[in-house]
């Protein structure tokens, strides 16, 4: 490996969360977006052509380096790591409002959802995948949600345009009913 | 759907009471979700809800579902119910301007549906991501505070015990004060001097003389020698003292 490869390797290697692309550039001042850009290249093969239990991913607008699938169980087994918790299906629906239609008040979703959403979105906003990003117009001025950087991380997303678009779902959202 | 779906069946043995509160409805996640699934299940055209039959369905099931604390259970019941009595109202036949009652709630199952599709998407991601491990990060531990000290007054006593368990016997003796008798000493020098003009150190002071007698002695003599009534000697170091009288030597 290049120098370079080796370096962002270890920065990779030293963080517990992904790094976005400027900051590994920041590593060197001299580096080129396109040599970074190589160097990650560079490190990805490394792993998968040679072999190895690791591999570099682009996740959560940053790179990180992820243990493979298949080694997931025997790790569990041996309680050497653990899987997140599941999130429950309140969790999933109203974190799927949000990431869609933020910034996005309670009173929203909770009129898409047909239920309350306030343990929700407190327990959400404790785990960092939602957060504030203002306050929405009219009585009380509300607080709007967004997803954050965790969010990303968590469901394995390099950016929330790699969910589907609205238009590429079986239902549309905003079609016009059928006239009866 | 009755013995399978009672989600607190056998939930205590021989008590037949339905429990009070409903913790988590595993099974729906909200009354447009019931709906939905009911209208799945009955193969119903979402655009042509037969509005008096999912109306009875969802009712029953919230029944069976011991649902009935769900405020919002119940007010889907209610709108169901009112969207069934409006549909029964006889609408004019020559009216172009019909509103359907369902065109709100059609909207809305359909905007949940869309919802569930991204909650799949999202499902199946999270799946992904949570099969891998990322590093870790461990921070040191930090040290633990100090917890408060508790302790009642029996086990003070016995780490006392244990420490002077540990410790070796106290030396105890008894200490008693004896004053040193400076004018009697005098008296007595004086009455030795009247007897001879010279004597020795060990005259005045008997051999198993105590400690008290000796010092007694001592600053008597000096204090006979500081008012002139004798003169102190002694020829070299550590050699005996003698004592002269004065009026003695005068006198000589």
């Amino acid at each position: 490996m290049t120098p370079l490869a080796k370096l962002l390797e270890a920065a990779l290697f030293a963080s517990a969360r992904p790094i976005p692309t400027e900051e590994l550039a920041a590593l060197d001042g001299e580096a080129s977006k396109a040599a970074i850009a190589a160097a990650l290249d560079e490190v990805r093969e490394h792993y998968d052509v040679d072999g190895h239990g690791v591999e570099l991913v682009e996740i959560g607008g940053g790179w990180q380096i992820l243990t493979r699938a298949e080694y997931t169980e025997a790790i569990e087994r041996a309680q050497l790591a653990s899987r997140p918790a599941r999130l429950s299906a309140a969790a999933l629906e109203t974190l799927a409002l949000i990431a869609y239609r933020q910034p996005l008040g309670r009173a929203e979703i909770e009129e898409i959802r047909g239920v309350s959403v306030g343990s929700v979105l407190k327990s959400l906003h404790e785990r960092g995948l939602i957060d504030v990003v203002g306050r929405g117009e009219g009585m009380g001025r509300p607080l709007h949600y967004g997803t954050t950087p965790i969010f990303l991380e968590y469901f394995a997303l390099r950016h929330l345009e790699e969910l589907p678009r609205s238009d590429e779902l079986a239902v549309a959202l905003r079609a016009e009913p059928r006239p009866l | 759907m009755s013995e399978a779906i009672a989600p607190f069946s056998g939930y205590i043995n021989g008590s037949t009471a339905p429990p009070s509160f409903v913790v988590e409805l595993t099974e729906f996640s909200g009354p447009l979700d019931l709906l939905l699934t009911l209208i799945r299940e009955e193969q119903v055209d979402i655009y042509d809800i037969p509005i008096a039959r999912v109306a009875e369905q969802f009712l029953l099931r919230i029944r069976t579902l011991q649902l009935n604390e769900a405020a919002e259970y119940l007010e889907m019941a209610a709108r169901l119910l009112r969207i069934k009595a409006q549909m029964l109202l006889p609408r004019g036949d020559g009216e172009e301007q019909w509103d359907d009652p369902r065109a709100e709630l059609v909207r809305r199952l359909l905007e949940y549906q869309q919802m569930r599709e991204v909650v799949d998407v999202l499902e199946r991601a999270g799946e992904e991501r949570r099969s891998r491990f990322a590093r870790a990060y461990i921070p040191l531990a930090a040290a633990p505070p100090e917890a408060p000290l508790a302790l009642s007054l029996s086990e003070l006593l016995a780490a006392v015990d244990r420490i002077l368990r540990t410790t070796k016997d106290p030396s105890v003796h008894d200490v008693i004060s004896r004053s040193v008798d400076v004018p009697g000493a005098i008296t007595l020098i004086r009455s030795i001097l009247a007897l001879r003009v010279r004597a020795l150190w060990t005259d005045l002071v008997a051999r198993e003389a105590e400690p008290w007698q000796v010092l007694s002695t001592l600053l008597g003599l000096l204090e006979m020698a500081k008012l002139g009534e004798c003169r102190v000697n002694q020829p070299r170091p550590f050699a005996n003292v003698e004592i002269t009288s004065d009026a003695a030597s005068e006198a000589a």
